[in-house]
């Protein structure tokens, strides 16, 4: 059993919390994510590790509260433990030998991009941090992604928070300012990762995703997160989470991440209608 | 005197048509009278040929010799002095091909179905036994073992009565591998497997779930914490797909993950927050004992119609004889000597059928059976809204990825020797981690003799 040491809401959906899994947090390292149940009977769900404490031996998630499993989860309290914590799987981020770089940040998908963009700058490199939400009520560590970029861009689709527009305008708009990077990391919906890549691409410069597509074991077992990369399968479990935007198809991943939605949406109702009754 | 019946007796079971709409098990298993008038037909015959057609040498004669004679407690004692796992292997072993293929019995007749037995005999221990084992003296030694089916748990429960200090890590939420994520509930119900597992604990086999080696520790940090040897026993991995076109759209799966969702998340079941498509045209493609388990899965969720599509002819269906027998009868269609070349889909991405090419029998290949040839021109196309895929793993390449100086063959699969022994010392292997796909007899017998190894290694060092 792994213990909830920390929680905290960042917004009305999502939360983070602290977890005590020593063996864990003695690997983990950017990129990578753990498998977890919020109850003995439940889903197994991949989360990317926000974060990791080598010397208290705990693991930080980031989530948004979206489905019948993270509903479950955000029920537990400090104190309480998460049943099942598997982890650190998938390959780390490749941070070796990169001075620039942008990091592109899409709502709760910042909760993934934060740990890579301080990563890099501990490491000395000069991160660029594009960080972009619906409104200014989704906006999540703010503080965080200031402390850990020489220069941030906040963007909202609204502009309740930093400019109106789009990620990919202000990517597009740093890049013909002159900047010039060795890599984008762009970490957020597949819609905004894949347009991300439109733009780099124009101007021929290298870019990583991170993938979260759906999966079961994600040990290299089951085949379901396979994506389609450069033409060939691969498995997002072992062969990722993190792969050469450029070469990912965007669309099947789009078609195949929506795979179960409609049985997911009865289970929603289900759970929701258990909380009803407690 | 012996008796002389030519034929076995057969097994009861539920009828084709009420349990392919149910996840209960299929075969009802002999009743006590049943079982020692089976136990009966064995002529304890001299030269025993069945003792060494079994992987893990259960001495048979003996225990049926004790079965016949209602003994049952006794007769479960020979096989558990051989087999970790009883209840297991009466009912998943390829009996016809091992200690059954060798039967003195099966000159004139039919074999005695030593399988059935050995299962009545599990079963009835289970239920009736509460003696606790015996305690071992404990050698203060510790070996760690690397996944939970049935190599690692053979392994782990001989080196556990040998008096090692034995710590097994799984990478799921449960134990038991293959046993609890593949075979159906049907063919092996789970809490068969959890009371197998139970007495393992018993014996003081700890098992950490949740603990994905390569991960959560190397190879080389588990010596650093002590382990004097290490057993990789971690399963086939990742599914094997064709490489054909639509073979990523929505509905095509592999056969693991259609069976994981099904096995392990208990999908099927009301309340279950794995979601599990329940397609009504379903083909499975490949002719193993896996894909039998899937097609008969689908049968379970409701599908109209399920079809078997092999590239082989009948002869060459790998599956247990058994097992076919079993989803023919609940109305699986076998498309044989038939290859799937395209998977169609309509705009939202959605499997709507499958392409496939008949195939003819030219010359034997390399595995010794004919190769199946294309027929040209004989497209045909079959609807469908799921496909599955079982053909094959490949290894997990995970603790090769991070265990320095551990050879692995060109397909992937672990070096060993007759032993078990890889290249690096003091680390042994076995199951599909070696072999590829292979049954969970033949895991186990990997496990039996890698066991054998580590207790002769550790030994050797300790002197």
């Amino acid at each position: 059993m792994y213990k909830i040491v920390e929680k905290e809401s960042l917004n009305p959906t999502v939360t983070r919390m602290v977890v005590e899994a020593p063996r864990i947090a003695a690997h983990a390292e950017p990129g990578q994510f753990i498998i977890l149940r919020a109850a003995p009977d439940g889903e197994r769900i991949p989360l990317t590790i926000a974060d990791y404490d080598r010397t208290r031996g705990t693991v930080t998630i980031i989530f948004q509260v979206v489905g019948a499993t993270t509903m479950v989860l955000n029920k537990l309290e400090v104190g309480d433990c998460i049943p099942d914590f598997s982890g650190p799987l998938g390959r780390p981020t490749q941070t070796e030998g990169l001075r620039r770089v942008a990091v592109v940040g899409g709502g709760v998908g910042c909760a993934i991009a934060y740990p890579v963009a301080k990563k890099l700058s501990e490491k000395g490199c000069e991160v660029h941090s594009i960080v972009g939400f619906r409104n200014k009520d989704l906006v999540i560590l703010e503080k965080e992604f200031e402390s850990a970029s020489a220069l941030m861009k906040k963007m909202s689709d609204d502009g309740t928070w930093g400019e109106k527009g789009l990620v990919t305008d202000a990517l597009r708009a740093l890049i013909e300012a002159g900047n010039q990077y060795d890599e984008v990391i762009a970490i957020g919906p597949l819609i905004m990762m894949k347009f991300v890549c439109a733009v780099t691409r124009e101007y021929g410069i290298h870019t990583v995703v991170s993938m979260n597509p759906i999966m079961i074991d994600g040990t290299g077992m089951c085949g379901g997160c396979r994506l389609t990369v450069g033409g060939k399968t691969v498995f997002a479990c072992v062969d990722g989470p993190e792969f050469d935007g450029h070469q990912v198809d965007f669309d099947e991943a789009m078609r195949r991440g929506a795979m179960y939605r409609p049985v997911e949406a009865e289970a929603r109702e289900k759970t929701c209608n258990l909380f009803k009754a407690e | 005197m012996p008796n002389m019946s030519k034929t076995k007796n057969p097994m009861p079971h539920q009828e084709a048509s009420v349990r392919r709409n149910n996840f209960l098990e299929v075969a009802t298993g002999y009743t006590a009278e049943i079982a020692i008038d089976e136990a009966q037909r064995c002529l304890n015959c001299k030269n025993k040929p069945c003792v060494n057609s079994c992987p893990v040498h259960i001495d048979i004669p003996s225990f049926l010799c004790r079965a016949a004679e209602g003994d049952f407690e006794g007769a479960y004692a020979v096989i558990a002095a051989s087999s970790s796992l009883p209840a297991v292997c009466g009912r998943v072993c390829p009996q016809e091909t091992q200690c059954e293929s060798t039967c003195t019995r099966g000159i004139k007749g039919e074999a005695v179905a030593i399988g059935r037995v050995e299962r009545f005999v599990a079963d009835y221990h289970n239920e009736n036994s509460t003696a606790a084992p015996s305690p071992v003296q404990p050698s203060g030694h510790r070996v760690a073992i690397v996944g939970s089916g049935p190599a690692g748990l053979t392994c782990a429960g001989d080196l556990a009565r040998l008096g090692y200090s034995v710590t097994v890590f799984e990478a799921l939420h449960v134990a038991g591998g293959v046993l609890v994520y593949g075979i159906p509930e049907f063919r092996l119900p789970k809490s068969i497997v959890s009371r197998e597992i139970d007495s393992l604990k018993a014996m003081g086999v700890t098992i950490e779930t949740n603990s994905v080696v390569g991960r959560i520790a190397s190879i080389d940090e588990l010596f650093e914490e002590g382990f004097e040897a290490v057993f990789i026993g971690s399963g086939a991995g990742l599914p094997r797909f064709m490489n054909i076109p639509g073979e990523n759209l929505n509905g095509v799966s592999s056969a693991n993950e259609f069976l994981t969702r099904i096995n392990l998340m208990k999908a099927y079941q009301e309340g279950s927050s794995t979601p599990v498509m329940h397609p009504k045209k379903v083909a499975v493609v490949g002719g193993g004992n896996v894909a039998m388990d899937a097609a008969r899965c689908a049968l379970r969720l409701g599908a109209e119609e399920v079809s078997i599509v092999y590239r082989r002819g009948e002869e060459e269906l790998p599956a247990r004889a058994e097992e076919i027998a079993h989803a023919r009868e609940e109305g699986v269609v076998f498309r044989l000597l038939c290859n799937p070349v395209e998977i169609l889909g309509n705009e939202k991405g959605e499997v709507t059928g499958m392409k496939c090419i008949k195939m003819g029998l030219g010359e034997p290949d390399a595995s010794g059976r004919r190769r199946p040839i294309e027929i040209e021109g004989s497209e045909f196309v079959l609807e469908l809204d799921c496909v599955i895929m079982a053909i094959g793993t490949s290894p997990n390449p995970l603790i090769k990825n991070t265990t320095a100086g551990l050879d692995v063959t060109r397909h992937g699969g672990i070096v060993t020797d007759e032993g078990g022994a890889t290249t690096r010392e003091g680390v042994f292997a076995g199951g599909d981690a070696v072999t590829g796909a292979a049954t969970v007899i033949l895991a186990m017998g990997a496990g039996k003799t890698a066991a054998k190894s580590i207790d002769e290694y550790i030994k050797s060092k300790a002197n």
